[in-house]
């Protein structure tokens, strides 16, 4: 009698779990096994450096409740357990606790926060990206009352504006001579600098850190201009790197993380999904790792059905990202690359409200809202239906 | 189909909204508004869809 079918899903953050559910949702009948490296149940990443941080929400509001009316997913879930190589020949995947074999293979391992080989060793010394980093930070914050945040991103400019509104001195340092906000690039650079400087964090840019102060613990850091910030505490949120160290051997092709196809192929029966990824756009086109949460999920979705239907699945997942800074909410939906021309369809920028459409010569390639969710909801859909208008007042970057 | 929302955990992408505009709407600072508690039986693959897509899962369906 041939054994049922069986899909391991490695990774038990937003992209694996929400593979596992969507298979069930779409009537997979195998049996599903969900091996995850942290000790926690799935839990939402986005609030970590916000409600989280914050100290609105305790850790287990983050917990990703099911959204399946289905009362029993039948998910076997292995916490604390990590995968350390991969067979495809055999079809198994080793792991700390074992090895398991499959049918079917998720690879939904994410990535690790990029740590800045200097002295990271250091007390005192972090970075977010998991719950237990979260609990360090929040720990190591209590009697902190200078913060000095390195690498001016989505995610420093989140730590920073929150830790600014905890009522710490915060710096936050940044590279680049203006401020990448995520798949937007520098489009919104004056005015999230503007929003730092408004609520008193003090931004510098253009600078790098060169080392680190402290012996057993961090007192401060040295910049590349020669000049010192005094800090308690150190938050580096510079960049991750997709977690394919055990991958190392197997036959995957492995780029700044696993290429796949554009239903997310990276061999027969192996798929990947979520910040690990890169799925090519369309068939033949540019590969992409996009690190958003909505990938993550549709994503999910698209190899579930794969996986339970056996017809490929490729949509056209358009990034889509949002954050907040200081009750600012900004959303940006579009292929940003190159944009350089930003025009008001909304609101008005004055007043800290308005909706954009970003533009490459000539040709909209996604929207930006500003404090504006409900417009920007109404002029995302114009945009993917082809109908908005390229307003006339355009913004200075 | 029994609709139910959280707002106090939806962070306002306007997904459901998008997906379901006559089950949902979002109010000025994007939060979620339930147009409809119950979902006819025309729209419940929508419900379904619009849940399944909520970054925050700040939907919850019942039958």
């Amino acid at each position: 009698m041939p054994s049922r079918h069986r899909t391991v899903v490695v990774g038990a953050s937003t992209g694996g779990f929400t593979t596992a559910e969507s298979l069930r949702c779409n009537g997979y009948d195998g049996r599903i096994t969900v091996v995850g490296e942290e000790p926690h149940r799935p839990y939402h990443r986005p609030p970590l450096s916000k409600q989280i941080l914050a100290g609105e929400w305790a850790l287990g509001d983050a917990t990703i409740t099911s959204a399946a009316t289905t009362p029993a997913l039948s998910i076997d879930l292995v916490l604390g357990t990590r995968a350390t190589g991969l067979d495809t020949d055999r079809r198994t995947v080793k792991t700390t606790d074992g090895e398991l074999s499959f049918d079917s293979l998720v690879i939904a391992t994410g990535v690790s926060a990029r740590r800045p080989a200097r002295q990271y060793a250091l007390a005192g010394f972090h970075t977010l990206r998991t719950l237990d980093d979260s609990t360090a930070l929040t720990a190591d914050l209590r009697g902190a009352t200078h913060v000095l945040v390195v690498g001016a991103g989505v995610l420093g400019s989140e730590i920073a504006a929150v830790l600014a509104k905890r009522g710490l001195a915060v710096t936050l340092v940044g590279r680049s001579g203006s401020i990448r906000f995520g798949q937007t690039g520098s489009l919104l650079s004056s005015r999230v600098a503007d929003l730092h400087e408004t609520n008193g964090v003090r931004l510098l840019l253009a600078l790098d850190v060169i080392r680190l102060l402290g012996t057993d613990r961090v007192t401060g850091a040295v910049l590349s201009d020669g000049s010192t910030v005094a800090a308690d505490v150190v938050v580096a949120a510079v960049g991750s790197s997709p977690r394919v160290e055990w991958l190392a051997g197997s036959d995957l092709q492995l780029a700044d993380g696993v290429v796949c196809d554009s239903a997310g192929r990276a061999a027969k029966d192996i798929y990947a999904v979520g910040d690990v990824a890169r799925w090519s756009d369309t068939p033949g086109t540019h590969s992409a790792r996009v690190e958003h949460q909505q990938n993550a999920i549709e994503q999910a979705h698209a190899v579930a059905s794969t996986i339970s239907t056996g017809i490929p699945h490729a949509p056209d997942i358009v990034p889509f990202f949002w954050s907040e800074l200081y009750g600012t909410r900004i959303q940006a939906y579009g292929r940003f690359t190159g944009a350089g021309t930003l025009d008001v369809v909304a609101g008005d920028p004055a007043e800290g409200k308005f909706v954009g459409l970003a533009s490459r010569d000539g040709t909209a390639v996604g929207v930006v809202g500003w404090n504006l969710p409900r417009a920007f909801r109404i002029a995302r859909a114009q945009f993917t239906s082809g109908t908005a208008d390229i307003g006339e007042r355009q913004l200075a970057p | 189909m029994k609709i139910e929302v959280n707002q106090s955990t939806c962070v306002g992408s306007g997904q459901c909204a998008l997906t379901a505009e006559d089950l949902f709407d979002q109010d000025d600072d994007g939060i979620v508004i339930l147009l409809h508690d119950h979902a006819k039986p025309e729209f419940q693959d929508a419900a379904q869809r619009a849940a399944s897509l909520c970054p925050a899962r700040a939907i919850t369906l019942s039958d």
